[in-house]
């Protein structure tokens, strides 16, 4: 039961793996995530959805090694088994409800940060699918650490790489760029951004008096990820919602970012604990 | 000489060591015990203890068994009409059903119903179990939505009688409220809960985990691409409910429901789970009920120091009376006739205190208890870095979101009527899925019902 097919190191410190999970694989939608367990012992990791092949019944799903968890998925190995994936979770994007003649022509811009270039293509590549115009802005800390991009590259319009170092593209941040396409008249009719939840406000921030509407994509903390637990409940437009089960996916200028990156370093010192492999007085 | 004996007390594990750590409280009773116990019984002629066990367990004839040491016998009559004794020996509030109504009680003590089922599933267990007596297979196929108590139960009951019976489950182990809900102090998982959940899997019922029914698949397709002639939905009332107080999104607020599923499911408690769960120094607990004490003395084995805040009194909690005994003697504080107003922060977000309002009794309400109203002025802070909401939950609205045809009221659950029967030919339901929490052997009782209404849907 979920076997890894495939694994892929896309830089040091993210992987790619093609893992068996049919009725996953069967059902999955462009906005979604899953949650995987490596081990008996393992915590509930949510992932985004990056790719899915309904005929071969495997998903597709992308980690970057930020803690003692994400590096145990990272070193598992073709042949391996999780012991635990499931999924679909959140609701698909909303344009997944239109019908194909809608969304011919209709010019989306998405904005994609770090690892959240993952969740972005399988919405591009949906959207180019079915004759959406579709630019995508990607940031990374440098150029070694973009992915994907010959898959973005066959799914997009144009694709706009952004890196803090300047070692690739756009010398600076993504919104930048956002702001650049802008001014240069470029029409957007939507816009989806996926990335570090504080990029996810910058975004908004800058995007406010467009007029343009925006989408983004929480990866808050979770437990069960069913709409269990209430961990990852989060304020949109005054009202608690959960991410798991009403998003991930919401209206970027009604998202109360200060909060969710507050919510987001709830167990940091037991994180940073446990990646020291140091479980001694956990508080 | 029987009506002689008082209630053969049960032995239980020091409060005080018990306070540190997640061992069962209660011992149980040994042979001994269990025999001496069993005399006590009248043996009415008109039973009420049955009439009142939600799954009508022949109660007097298994604890005539007992007494004549045929402990098999006693496993073989209560498996005719429960799959989870060891369980419900546990978890069931017996003193508002089986001993609420003895005839014992009227005076004295009533017979220990739930400690000696206990005595009885653990004995059977230890011998390997009960063969029960299946049906041969009529080849019809039965989908059921969630592994809890109402989905095992009525799993069972369509396997003995001969269906090909599939459970979906949504978390990766079985159980679920067993599992994610009720603590291992109470509840130990592998020495209980999973062989019986085991002993259903024995009477040929499939367990699909990690299926999410409503999104990984839909009741539509369980019906009509998967084969099912029928799906019973048991998928309980897992949304955990807040207070809407301001306050309530700081760091260091938790559902219940957060804070046992870390700690049962993911086994937080444990060092070997890599599962982190936040430890408070002064941990307030919102709530009356079950859920409450459980995470109230959960938080204490973790090394907190906790405070039970409740609007009502003592005599109002919802709690079955050994838990809230228990609690207490392991030093849980009870702030009774209080209720949060606000949850006070410090500068970065975390929470520092719980402020709350004093409480009198006023007139009875609607459910015929005095309901509770603020004392003008009364405002107080309990110091608090963690609170805990355990104020009841709510189904879950995804099944009948993506289940064309299925009926909800307007708290969520879904209509059904006395045998489950819901507004969607071919789909049943039960447990707290339709009545919103409540408890074990209700939720079982519920699942017992619809197999039965199951099985005439599929005859007729």
């Amino acid at each position: 039961m979920y076997k890894i097919t495939r694994k892929e190191m896309l830089t040091p410190s993210i992987c790619l793996m093609d893992v068996e999970a049919p009725r996953l694989a069967a059902s999955a939608q462009p906005g979604q995530f899953l949650i995987v367990r490596a081990r008996e012992e393992g915590e509930r990791i949510p992932l985004t959805v990056c790719d899915f092949d309904r005929s071969r019944g495997v998903v597709t799903i992308v980690t970057q090694i930020i803690g003692a968890s994400s590096r145990m998925i990272c070193a598992l190995e073709e042949g391996d088994s999780f012991t635990d994936v499931v999924g679909p979770l959140g609701r698909p994007s909303d344009f997944v409800d239109e019908p194909d003649e809608a969304l011919r022509g209709r010019r989306f811009l998405f904005v994609a940060g770090g690892l959240g270039t993952a969740p972005v293509y399988p919405q591009a590549k949906y959207l180019h699918e079915r004759g959406a115009k579709v630019d995508v802005v990607v940031g990374a800390k440098t150029a070694d650490l973009l992915i994907l991009r010959e898959q973005m590259t066959a799914v997009c319009d144009h694709l706009y790489i952004c890196t803090d170092d300047g070692s690739e593209g756009h010398h600076g941040l993504v919104t930048e760029k956002v702001k650049e396409l802008l001014a240069e008249g470029v029409v957007y009719d939507q816009v989806v951004a996926i990335g570090p939840m504080i990029m996810m406000k910058f975004v908004a921030l800058t995007l406010k008096d467009s007029g343009i509407p925006l989408v983004v994509s929480l990866n808050t903390l979770m437990v069960d990820g069913t709409g269990m637990c209430g961990c990852c409940r989060i304020t949109v437009g005054g009202k608690v919602r959960f991410a798991c089960v009403e998003g991930p996916e919401f209206d970027g200028y009604a998202v109360d970012f200060d909060e969710a990156l507050r919510r987001q370093t709830m167990y940091r010192p037991q994180e940073q604990e446990a990646d020291h492999k140091c479980k001694i007085g956990r508080n | 000489m029987a009506e002689k004996i008082g209630r053969v007390p049960v032995r239980e594990q020091d409060p005080k060591v018990r306070a540190h750590n997640f061992e069962e409280v209660c011992y149980g009773y040994d042979e001994k015990e269990a025999l001496l116990e069993s005399s006590r019984c009248l043996h009415c002629r008109n039973p009420r203890c049955v009439e009142h066990c939600p799954v009508g367990i022949r109660i007097p004839e298994f604890i005539a068994h007992v007494r004549a040491g045929e402990f098999g016998e006693a496993a073989r009559v209560i498996a005719r009409d429960s799959s989870l004794p060891a369980v419900c020996g546990r978890v069931c509030p017996q003193e508002t059903q089986c001993e609420g109504s003895c005839i014992l009680g009227v005076k004295g003590e009533p017979v220990a119903i739930g400690k000696l089922e206990r005595f009885v599933a653990d004995w059977s267990r230890a011998q390997g179990g009960v063969a029960v007596e299946k049906a041969p297979a009529n080849g019809k196929k039965v989908a059921i939505v969630g592994s809890g108590p109402s989905g095992l139960a009525c799993a069972s009951d369509l396997a003995k009688l001969g269906y090909d019976v599939t459970i979906f489950e949504v978390l990766h182990k079985a159980g679920g409220v067993l599992q994610y809900g009720i603590p291992e102090f109470r509840l130990p998982k592998e020495r209980v809960v999973e062989p019986e959940i085991d002993s259903v899997r024995a009477l040929g019922v499939k367990i699909e985990t990690n299926v999410v029914v409503g999104r990984t698949v839909t009741v539509d397709d369980l019906l009509d691409r998967e084969g099912f002639s029928a799906v019973f939905v048991g998928s309980g009332a897992g949304l955990p409910r807040f207070m809407g107080i301001p306050g309530e999104s700081l760091n260091g607020v938790f559902s219940a429901n957060e804070f046992l599923t870390r700690s049962n499911l993911m086994k937080a408690y444990d060092p070997e789970s890599d599962t982190p769960i936040f430890v408070g120094r002064h941990v307030a607990v919102v709530g009356g009920g079950n859920v409450a004490m459980d995470a109230a003395r959960t938080a204490l084995r973790l090394g907190s120091e906790v405070s039970i805040v409740y609007r009502r009194t003592e005599k109002e909690l919802p709690a079955r009376a050994e838990e809230v005994h228990h609690a207490r003697e392991e030093g849980i504080d009870f702030q009774m006739l209080t209720n949060p107003v606000e949850i006070l922060g410090d500068e970065k977000g975390w929470v520092r205190a719980l402020r709350c309002i004093r409480m009198e009794l006023g007139e009875p309400d609607a459910s015929g208890r005095r309901s509770p109203v603020p004392v003008p002025g009364s405002e107080f802070e309990i110091p608090a870095d963690a609170v805990i909401m355990a104020l009841g939950t709510s189904p879950n609205p995804l099944i009948a979101s993506t289940t064309k045809g299925l009926e909800t009221e307007r708290h969520g659950c879904i209509v059904a009527d006395e045998a489950g029967a819901t507004s969607r030919p071919g789909v049943f339901a039960g447990g707290d899925a339709v009545t919103g929490a409540a408890t074990v052997i209700l939720a079982m009782g519920a699942g017992r019902r619809a197999a039965k209404a199951i099985d005439e849907y599929l005859r007729s």
